[in-house]
């Protein structure tokens, strides 16, 4: 199983906030890695530098082999990577097959536009916005949209998938479905990152996950093992020994 | 059958700049041939605008500077260096491309206002520089010497030549927009308009992109430049940096509706025709500009997708040949 | 020997006249700061304002300088009338839209102005006098007009950082969004502003009549400087605008003793690209 991904002490700080410290991970080919963390501990910031928005203050970002720490976010595309945003970015006035053209043209594979009608074909029956095809972008609600985002980038044929809260603001059984779509994606090979706060899909779905809290990595681990580790309940709960304490108080 | 069909959006364009053409020559009028020439002129210089500010979405105000610098590089090879007008164009073509290719990777970098202010800076900065460039005639500019025309029989047949030249350019404007608008990098280009950032992060190389739609958009004007300059006869520094005639082709482009093919045709076609009757009109003349503004100002506020861009969303039959 | 007469000769009046500039470029950036509107219709209003000195001296002879104070209202009221009519409802849309709306405002005085005015050059023969200074011959009405452009300006700021309004405006500078949130009343923000932009315009060229002959296109130049000066101050910074003027004023006191006068503007605008490509934020930074 070879490294797909190598996340080595990334650092990032805006102003006086610190982002990201000392991040370092390495991510197996054909894994599914899960991101969690409380709002503000510095996920989107992580896929931000993976992908090249920004460069970090330190550390490096291996991907296939090759530092792209200092890369422009196209660079990333061309060479594999494709992600959506926490909060879409639909090309509005373009239709959701020029939208997903976009990806299959601009990604990985650099497809000519007749193939790109294809791949884009392909792809949107398989996220079910077939029927949607024609329309403009701009006129589908956030749920469609989300699922624009993920076909844009599927499109790129990507050896790696970088998802943003794909399965915020959706019903359970647009996540149920969601989940099994990520697990179908992982499937054809494709390796994945996801930043997700819906819990029980993510370790349902993740191979691996890693905690961040205030930009520090708190802790690393099988689904199992996170739903046990201390720090990451007091990072969701606050104390866990407060609870107990309390209870004690009580009792006097 | 369906290779066809892609391109029926260049149908009703090439339809209304024929008949355009066909009026003057089988009138034989020579006046109606001078105004369908500045209305011609008008389509060339809009539609090559429309590639950078209808499909790219920056907005340029002095894209004027790309007709003037050509057209003055291009004159004086005709002029000076006794070369052909075909030559003339070619080198002004040429001029205007690399001229936009070495601004382009500079300012492009900038967004939004500061784009549309840096252009308005190079324009004027380029009127100026030309005012004291001794080479191009300083602030006299230059003046055709007659004999220049007797190598195409004398000046009323360069006259007639240059209307059928002028023709030529814009149906290769128009081509130029209809096939950059199917391709690839068309699709590209858009992708920036509506957001720059998602479209790099699909792989778009947008620093690339912008910099070639820049250069398309300033081959045809440089061209436009010679051809024009050759016709009047002479060219000054103020003739060919006109910052108002910058603006007057963003009003084109936008009231027809920027980003389509047939847009600027029917944006150059009816301000052109608008100031024309304006201008001879015994109630309207003295205050057609005024007129002019008023009616940009509508438009402005009440239908900013223009023309096209209001009738295919009230007719959603016609997107496909309203292209 | 000659260019050090030549520069002390020309440099004070470019101070001066740099000052007046400055004010000019202060109504540009403060509708930019505030609105992020680049206005113009910023030239014609200068103009009016030059107008506005012709008509009130030459034709019901009164004092220019107390004519300010009707030029300074009447541009505060077309300003905040503008800015309803024209500005409103593209405030929220792509740059392109609100640099045509203003455009359009553009067209519509020249228009009209053309038509009522021509465009003959007018004239106000308006004189206080004037003073030596070592070798050099200064005329009273420049220094009377640096005089009130930096009055102006202070007064723009005690009412920007010590009036209720003022306060407003500089909320609403920094995030409409959450201005309006407070309970700002953004609109009425918004208009008063553009009338202040627009004031500040009129005023200087109220002041520019003063001393230079003019027309209705007049304005023009002026507002080609302002873009110029708002760029090097930094747009958005009403302080930076006055520096950036008496930059543009020193460099035209400067320039004309070591190349020929043509040149002054090939530096200018040469200056004003790469500024915006080197520090967009102009030298002293944007919006504060």
């Amino acid at each position: 199983m070879s490294i797909l991904l190598s996340v080595q002490g990334v650092t990032k700080s805006f102003g006086g906030l610190q982002a990201l410290s000392k991040v370092t991970f390495d991510l197996p080919e054909g894994q599914i890695l899960g991101l969690i963390g409380p709002n503000g501990a510095g996920k989107t910031t992580l896929f931000n530098v993976v992908n090249g928005v920004y460069p970090p203050d330190e550390g490096r970002v291996i991907f296939r082999d090759q530092d792209v720490t200092d890369a422009k976010t196209y660079q990333h595309a061309k060479m594999g990577m494709a992600r959506t945003h926490q909060i879409v970015q639909p090309l509005n006035e373009l239709t959701v097959r020029e939208n997903v053209e976009v990806g299959a043209c601009f990604g990985r594979e650099n497809q000519n536009l007749r193939h790109a009608a294809e791949i884009a074909e392909e792809v949107l029956e398989f996220l079910g916005l077939h029927n949607r095809i024609d329309q403009l972008a701009g006129s589908l609600n956030v749920a469609q949209k989300k699922r624009l985002e993920m076909a844009r980038a599927l499109a790129a044929r990507p050896y790696l998938l970088l998802l943003d809260e794909v399965l915020a603001g959706l019903n359970p059984s647009e996540i149920a479905n969601m989940v099994e779509t990520v697990r179908k994606i992982c499937e054809q090979g494709i390796t994945i990152i996801m930043i997700e706060h819906v819990m029980h899909a993510v370790m349902n779905v993740s191979d691996r996950i890693i905690v961040l809290d205030y930009g520090e990595q708190i802790a690393e681990g099988t689904p199992a093992e996170i739903a046990v580790n201390e720090k990451v309940i007091e990072a969701y709960l606050g104390d866990p020994k407060l609870a107990q304490r309390l209870m004690e108080q009580d009792n006097k | 059958m369906k290779n066809l069909r892609i391109h029926l959006g260049l149908l009703a364009p090439l339809l209304v700049v024929t008949a355009m053409i066909l009026w003057p020559i089988i009138t034989g009028n020579v006046s109606s041939r001078e105004i369908v020439f500045t209305i011609l002129k008008a389509i060339a210089l809009a539609s090559s605008l429309n590639i950078l500010l209808g499909y790219t979405g920056y907005v340029s105000f002095g894209h004027i500077v790309f007709y003037g610098f050509g057209g003055y590089v291009g004159l004086y090879f005709v002029n000076e260096q006794g070369w052909s007008i075909w030559l003339g164009m070619l080198v002004g073509g040429i001029a205007a491309g690399m001229l936009a290719f070495l601004l382009g990777k500079a300012i492009l970098r900038l967004r939004g206002a500061y784009f549309a202010l840096a252009t308005i800076g190079i324009n004027e900065a380029m009127k100026a520089f030309i005012n004291n460039f001794e080479l191009f005639g300083g602030p006299i500019g230059m003046t055709i010497n007659f004999s220049v025309y007797r190598d195409y029989g004398g000046a009323a047949q360069a006259l007639s030549m240059s209307f059928y030249i002028m023709a030529v350019l814009t149906f290769t404007a128009l081509i130029a927009s209809h096939l950059v608008r199917l391709s690839k990098f068309g699709l590209g280009l858009q992708a920036i308009r509506e957001n720059e950032d998602a479209a790099e992060v699909m792989g778009v190389v947008a620093p690339n992109a912008k910099t070639w739609a820049y250069v398309l958009s300033a081959i045809i004007p440089g061209m436009v430049g010679v051809l024009f300059f050759f016709k009047n006869g002479n060219v000054e520094p103020h003739v060919a940096f006109p910052l108002h005639s910058s603006i007057e082709l963003l009003v084109m482009v936008m009231l027809g509706g920027q980003g389509t093919v047939l847009g600027p045709v029917l944006g150059a076609l009816a301000y052109q025709g608008m100031r024309g009757y304006l201008v001879t009109s015994n109630f309207f003349k003295d205050i057609q500009l005024s007129v002019s503004g008023v009616l940009l100002l509508l438009i402005v506020l009440f239908i900013p997708a223009g023309a096209i861009g209001w009738l295919r969303h009230r007719v959603p039959v016609l997107r496909r040949v309203l292209a | 020997m000659q260019q050090i007469n030549l520069l002390l000769t020309s440099l004070p009046d470019g101070i001066l006249l740099g000052f007046v500039y400055g004010l000019a470029a202060m109504g540009l950036t403060l509708i930019w700061g505030v609105m992020n509107v680049i206005n113009l219709s910023h030239g014609p209003i200068i103009a009016l304002g030059m107008f506005g000195t012709f008509f009130i001296f030459i034709r019901m002879g009164i004092n220019p300088y107390i004519g300010l104070l009707f030029i300074a209202i009447l541009g505060l009221i077309m300003g905040v009338f503008i800015y309803f009519v024209a500005v409103h409802r593209v405030i929220n849309a792509p740059h392109l839209s609100s640099l045509l709306a203003t455009f359009s405002v553009n067209m519509i005085i020249i228009g009209l102005g053309t038509a009522a005015l021509t465009t003959s050059p007018y004239n106000v023969d308006f004189n206080v006098g004037s003073f030596r200074l070592g070798s050099t011959t200064i005329l009273g009405t420049r220094l009377v007009a640096a005089v009130i452009a930096i009055l102006f300006t202070g007064g723009l700021y005690i009412f920007l950082y010590r009036t209720r309004p003022g306060k407003f405006i500089r909320a609403v500078t920094n995030n409409r969004a959450a201005a309006e949130l407070m309970g700002i009343p953004s609109t009425r923000i918004l208009a008063l502003s553009f009338g202040l932009g627009t004031m500040l315009a009129a005023v200087s060229g109220a002041l520019i009549a003063t001393f230079f002959p003019f027309n209705i296109l007049s304005g023009g130049g002026y507002e080609l400087k302002s873009f110029v000066i708002g760029v090097l101050g930094g747009l958005g910074n009403p302080i930076g605008a006055l520096v950036g003027g008496l930059i543009l004023g020193v460099l035209e006191g400067i320039i004309p003793a070591f190349m020929e006068t043509s040149w002054v503007p090939v530096i200018e605008f040469g200056l004003f690209v790469v500024i915006l490509l080197v520090r967009p934020q102009g030298i002293f930074g944007a919006k504060k």
